[in-house]
């Protein structure tokens, strides 16, 4: 059964700020979009239910004051934490953009269970997280990315694509180097940042030292993303800092396959 | 009870902020430190036990991955200086200075089931590895750890005290003021002891007025008066008479003026009177016209006054208070792009040339920065342009202007307080900050105003205002209120004066939210607590209004009504403190006459020798101060947040070349932009404010040009940063300024907007008085069509042909060239406004032909600078020949021709195959094909003998520009 209109619910709290464009990028490919404050959900005037893609925009929910994400990171545990399963179990997707990949991480809903033993336990404890970058500033510059297109969100994408990051805490660490391998042996490792050619970056092409230069993973299923560069923002042709360089002039920019993905996703599969 | 956690980065976490810090340290010239560790401080105050406090650790605010953390309610066992190789110092917020964190911290604990919190302080450890003496340590302490008008090192056994700010009287008693009976010197008292900056001649008519009630006035009511008679709220200077002299080449000309503001800057849109213009001078912001639905408005402050006492702070609260204009205009507007333009003096200033009272430029700066970082960023505003200036004269007194552009639906540009409407504050709790704020930016700083003044310092909280912004927006498209003003400097009393200007109000002061109790009524109703605006909601309206807010976690409450009584009445536990006539407060203002006097300064053009090397004189341009690049700043703005971005602050092939204005789509599925530029020179205005103003409106409008633009959808706003206006030569020279502003917007036909000023901008330590120089940044906002058209400086490929576009006059004063030699010069450029605008006009239709591959506006530095900028930015070399730049002047040589900065001029790329097309629509406008565009990395430049008189690498010309404030 095809769903006529993908519905997105873009989550809101104090302190998000990427809503609107990211919104924006969803209705572009037709889905229908609502942003709704947490409150809403909460009191359960609003059902997530009812949607098929939860987004967690950019911002600075709750100032980032304790660290980043993680006021929100708990609201989401503390009082929406069955409804929330419910939606991943029922194979709905989910996205997290910067902040949004953040409050996953801190949530431990990033990167899920690791193995079959987690996986059974149900094992959601943080293992990874987002922290102040290297350079110890917030960067807001643009990033060439390497792409692992197996997952849901990432499919038919490009090798390399080129995507800006603007992000104070965006270094992705791990618990342990277990932990690391088994992210990369299951493929959960989205994005990396690279070279102009896909090759191994220094600072700033990596913008703040994360571990093996992760920019993004998904959960074992693809269907959960989180990522700290901002697709939102090179969504039209005009977003690209050289455009005016370009001679062939397209309608969109090199991040707007990941929200096509997602629409399309939910197209097909509900 | 109070519990604190101290948290830890584990071993082998790299912290970056150790090393911000020690190099600090070591610019303070103590190398002996080698070390820093910083842990993070959280007090957790309330009904709370161990269990609780370890799970509000684990779960909350400890990042088990990177840190570690440790807890005590046992505050004995600590201490600040320990072991002799480590120094512990713990910094804390001063009591009642707003902690940022507190409030999400106390939700956050909240929602862990802990109802028992009540408040929460954080702090900082540092400890420092090295040996360094009591003395050196208190300097780190000032110098780098701490500012001590908002923050203080932490004594453990007086923790519990600090810990809430102590209420000075809860007794409640009404203070009248004796005016009656004083005579002049104690009128002048009164004044001075109370702050309130009031003149003798104001300070009569106030007690004539009180003669006439036959009663003293409150300390309320008096305090209200000042407040609204400020300087800052009602610019005095620009509305009263001035009788101006001026002395012109020996002949004198005296001429009276009646309102500054009204006879050059209000006048120019009068005459100008164009069709898009919506509301100007009228609003918290200009508005004009942008598509068939909307609106856009534009505003730009100052924060001076405060930055220079606490930088962070000062910004932070100065950008925080923009925003908060555009939230108020018209019926609220969303604000899209913020804009910033700081003075400084040199960031190498030796510290021993730093006035005492004033902290270090280079402090000043990074503090400016951070707080502009963290407010803009934090309420995802998109800073999309700016500029930064440096000039000695500004260490005492640095500038920060702080703009912000919104769009509103044209249906809620109007507003208007009812009758019987209630007044309803939102956002921020009112606390005992910021008093004084507005009567203090209208006095001059002295070393002592760090020390008086500290109240008017505040730290500002984004995510607040942010709250507001989410719910303002939703109560407008639901038409929930009719008014809506913010409050800013003066607090509840400018806003609730302005409000109920027409009709009148009654206020009870026992409503108003407060941070912590013990606030006089004075406090509540003068408070300068950020994060608030004051609203008029009818009646039937209200629940549902409340009810907006609730669901957005903002705090409204309704504290009063707007009455038909012409007073304005002010109620605390039930007695009325305030009984004042909203027409005395108003119009009863005397109109003073201030002199003013204008000598052109005499001045000469130095001889520099003819055979300096110019090669080095370009790189010493490109690292000039103000010429180099501010990408160590621009970066740590995020300049793409709401997804409008077109032209970026950085362009051309590697994303670090400097573009001209910046260019913005408001609504993401409609192409019609806008652009931001701005104009600020204050070397010119050293030789002659005048055409400094021109200059600065020339260039404003020159960079929107540069990305194709069109001159004639551009408004402007103009911005006076001056010194004292009571000294006569200060006034005459901000008087010339206002001339330029006049002349030039009339001839451009650019209507000024909005407008603000901030005078009083002297340091005086004993006798001496350093005045800042007469600043004037003028702003500019056009509307572009089409967004794929626009245009950007880096040149776009090798062969093609590059036009010099308007005429190069001799004209080095003020110029960068002659700074590098050390001096001033006198020949400042002029404008020819009837050239300059056809030059504008004839390449805004080639670039709507499409005949421009590239273009970049000749400002500081001259050709020689935007030459170098359009090919290290594009990666193309150039060969050129001056002899081929359109030049008029006595003296043809090759470093006037390089260097001088003459107005509306341009260098334009053109493609081969457009140059008959692009010539034929030139026309009459001066313009020459100067060289071409080469694949070959090197700058090459022909000079008037056509012997070689530049030839560097690209990348030795790109380094010289990246290298100096690369921090």
């Amino acid at each position: 059964m095809a769903a006529k209109q993908p519905k997105v619910i873009v989550l809101r709290t104090a302190g998000t700020n990427c809503d609107q464009e990211t919104a924006f990028a969803f209705k572009s490919f037709g889905a229908k979009v609502d942003c709704v404050h947490i409150n809403q959900l909460i009191n359960k005037r609003v059902k997530l239910n009812d949607y098929h893609i939860l987004a967690i925009p950019g911002g600075f929910t709750y100032g980032d004051d304790i660290e980043s994400g993680r006021v929100l990171a708990n609201e989401l545990c503390l009082f929406l934490g069955l409804e929330l399963n419910q939606f991943i179990a029922d194979g709905k997707i989910v996205i997290g953009i910067c902040n949004g990949f953040q409050v996953l991480v801190k949530a431990g809903i990033l990167p899920g269970p690791l193995t079959e033993v987690e996986e059974l336990a149900q094992d959601h404890s943080q293992k990874m997280t987002l922290t102040h970058n290297d350079s110890g500033k917030f960067e807001a510059r643009w990033t060439y990315l390497k792409v692992n297109n197996k997952s849901v969100w990432t499919k038919d994408m490009e090798d390399v694509v080129y995507i800006p990051v603007a992000h104070a805490e965006g270094k992705f660490l791990v618990k342990d180097n277990n932990a690391l391998n088994q992210l990369e042996s299951n493929g959960q490792v989205a994005f990396r940042y690279s070279t102009r050619t896909g090759a191994r970056p220094t600072y700033p092409m990596n913008p703040n030292g994360s571990s093996e230069d992760i920019a993004g993973i998904t959960d074992t299923t693809g269907r959960i993303l989180g990522m700290m560069p901002h697709p939102e923002r090179h969504f039209l042709f005009h977003h690209h800092p050289r455009w005016t360089r370009k001679k062939n002039r397209t309608k969109f920019g090199e991040g707007a396959k990941i929200f096509e993905n997602g629409v399309t996703y939910v197209k097909k599969n509900f | 009870m109070i519990w604190r956690i101290e948290i830890k980065q584990k071993n082998g976490v790299f912290d970056p902020h150790r090393d911000s810090i020690q190099k600090s340290i070591e610019e303070l010239g103590l190398t002996s430190i080698t070390d820093v560790i910083v842990d993070r401080i959280f007090y957790l105050h309330g009904d709370l036990n161990e269990t609780l406090v370890q799970k509000i650790a684990d779960e909350l605010l400890v990042d088990k991955i990177t840190q570690d953390y440790t807890y005590t309610s046992n505050f004995i066992s600590l201490n600040n200086t320990n072991d002799k190789e480590w120094k512990a110092i713990e910094i804390s917020y001063n009591p009642g200075v707003m902690d940022p964190v507190e409030a999400s911290t106390v939700k956050g604990i909240r929602d862990l089931g802990c109802q028992g919190v009540t408040s929460v302080r954080t702090a900082q450890k540092y400890y420092l590895k090295g040996k360094v003496s009591k003395q050196k340590l208190d300097l780190i302490i000032n110098k780098v750890l701490s500012n001590k008008l908002i923050q203080h090192v932490v004594d453990y056994k007086q923790i519990e005290k600090n810990f809430m700010p102590v209420a000075t009287d809860n007794k409640f008693e009404l203070l009248l003021v004796e005016l009656l009976k004083a005579n002049d010197s104690k009128l002048k008292k009164i004044s001075q002891e109370g702050q309130l900056f009031l003149n003798l001649d104001e300070m009569k008519t106030i007690q004539k007025h009180y003669k006439k009630l036959k009663r003293n006035p409150t300390d309320v009511e008096l305090e209200t008066i000042a407040q609204t008679w400020s300087e800052h709220c009602f610019h005095k200077t620009f509305r009263g008479n001035i009788r101006y002299q001026s002395v012109e080449g020996g002949k004198k000309k005296t001429t009276l003026i009646r309102n500054l503001l009204k006879s050059t800057i209000v006048k120019a849109t009068k005459e100008i009177n164009k069709s898009w213009c919506v509301s100007v001078f009228d609003d918290n912001a200009g508005v004009i016209k942008f598509d068939k639905d909307s609106h856009v408005c534009i505003k730009v402050e100052t924060h001076n006054h405060p930055s220079a006492l606490e930088p962070f702070g000062g910004a932070n609260t100065g950008i925080g208070g923009v925003i908060r204009d555009i939230l108020g205009t018209g019926l609220g507007a969303k604000p899209i792009c913020n804009t910033d333009v700081f003075c400084f003096a040199s960031p190498d200033m030796e510290f021993k040339d730093v006035p005492p009272g004033s902290l270090h430029p280079k402090r000043v700066m990074k503090g400016v920065v951070s707080g502009v970082r963290d407010y803009g960023n934090k309420m995802g505003i998109p800073t999309v342009n700016g500029s930064i200036l440096f000039d000695e004269k500004f260490v005492g007194n640095p500038l920060v202007y702080c703009g912000s552009v919104g769009i509103l639906p044209k249906d809620k540009v109007k507003k208007k307080v009812f009758k019987g409407d209630l007044v309803v504050v939102v956002g921020g709790k009112t606390g005992r900050d910021g008093i004084h704020g507005a009567t203090f930016s209208s006095g001059e700083l002295t070393d002592e105003s760090e020390v008086v003044s500290s109240g008017a310092v505040q730290i500002g909280d984004p995510i607040q205002e942010k709250k507001v912004l989410d719910a303002l927006l939703k109560a407008r498209d639901k038409n929930l209120y009719t008014s809506i003003t913010d409050c800013g400097a003066g607090g509840l009393s400018s806003a609730i004066g302005e409000m109920g200007q027409e009709l009148g109000a009654r206020i009870d002061l026992d409503k108003v939210p407060l941070k912590y109790d013990g606030l006089r009524y004075m406090e509540i109703w003068i408070s300068e607590s950020q994060e608030r605006l004051v609203m008029s909601v009818s009646p039937k309206n209200v629940d549902k209004f409340l009810q907006v807010f609730a669901d957005e976690n903002v705090e409204a409450t309704v504290i009063g009504e707007f009455v038909d009584s012409k007073q304005l009445g002010l109620f605390f536990h039930g007695c009325q403190v305030c009984d004042l006539s909203m027409e005395f407060l108003f119009e009863g203002t005397p109109r003073i006459t201030k002199e003013a006097v204008w000598k052109t300064p005499r001045l000469s053009e130095p001889k520099i020798p003819l055979k300096t090397d110019l090669n080095v004189k370009l790189l010493e341009a490109l690292s000039h101060y103000n010429v180099c690049s501010k990408e160590w700043v621009v970066r740590q703005y995020d300049h793409e947040v709401q997804g409008g971005s077109v032209i970026k602050p950085f362009v051309g092939r590697k994303n670090d070349g400097p573009s001209d204005a910046a260019v913005i789509t408001p609504k993401l599925d409609s192409n019609k932009g806008l652009a931001i530029s701005n104009g600020i020179n204050v070397r010119f205005g050293m030789i002659d404010p005048f055409w400094m103003a021109a200059s600065c409106i020339d260039e404003a409008l020159r960079q929107i040009v540069s990305v194709g633009g069109d001159v004639s959808k551009i408004a402007i706003l103009d911005n006076f940063c001056w010194g004292n206006p009571d000294k006569p030569d200060r006034l005459g020279s901000m008087v010339r300024a206002s001339l330029g502003c006049y002349k030039a917007a009339v001839a451009y036909q650019t209507p000024f907007i909005s407008g603000k000023d901030s005078l009083y901008n002297e340091y005086t330590q004993g006798k001496k008085s350093i005045a800042i120089p007469g600043t004037i940044l003028i702003s500019a906002l056009g509307i572009i069509e089409d967004v794929s058209k626009t245009i950007t400086m880096d040149f776009k490929g090798h062969d093609n042909l590059i036009y010099c576009v308007g005429q190069t006059y001799d004209e080095l004063g003020g110029s960068i060239y002659l700074d590098t030699c050390g001096s001033l010069g006198k020949n400042v450029p002029i404008v020819n406004f009837k050239q300059g605008l056809k030059t504008f006009q004839a390449l805004t239709g080639a670039v709507k032909k499409r005949l421009i591959a590239s273009m970049h506006d000749c400002s500081e530095g001259g050709l020689a600078v935007a030459l170098s900028e359009m090919a290290f930015s594009g990666g193309f070399g150039v060969s050129v020949r001056l002899d081929h730049v359109p030049y008029k002047g006595k003296t043809k040589r090759n470093d006037n021709i390089l260097f001088s900065e003459s107005n509306s001029r341009f260098l334009v790329e053109v493609d081969p195959k457009n140059q008959k097309k692009f010539e034929k629509q030139m026309g009459s406008v001066p313009h020459r094909c100067i060289g071409t565009t080469e694949k070959t990395p090197e700058f090459i430049v022909y000079g008037v003998k056509q012997d070689v008189c530049l030839n560097v690498y690209l990348k030795d010309l790109k380094e010289a520009w990246k290298a100096p404030l690369r921090f």
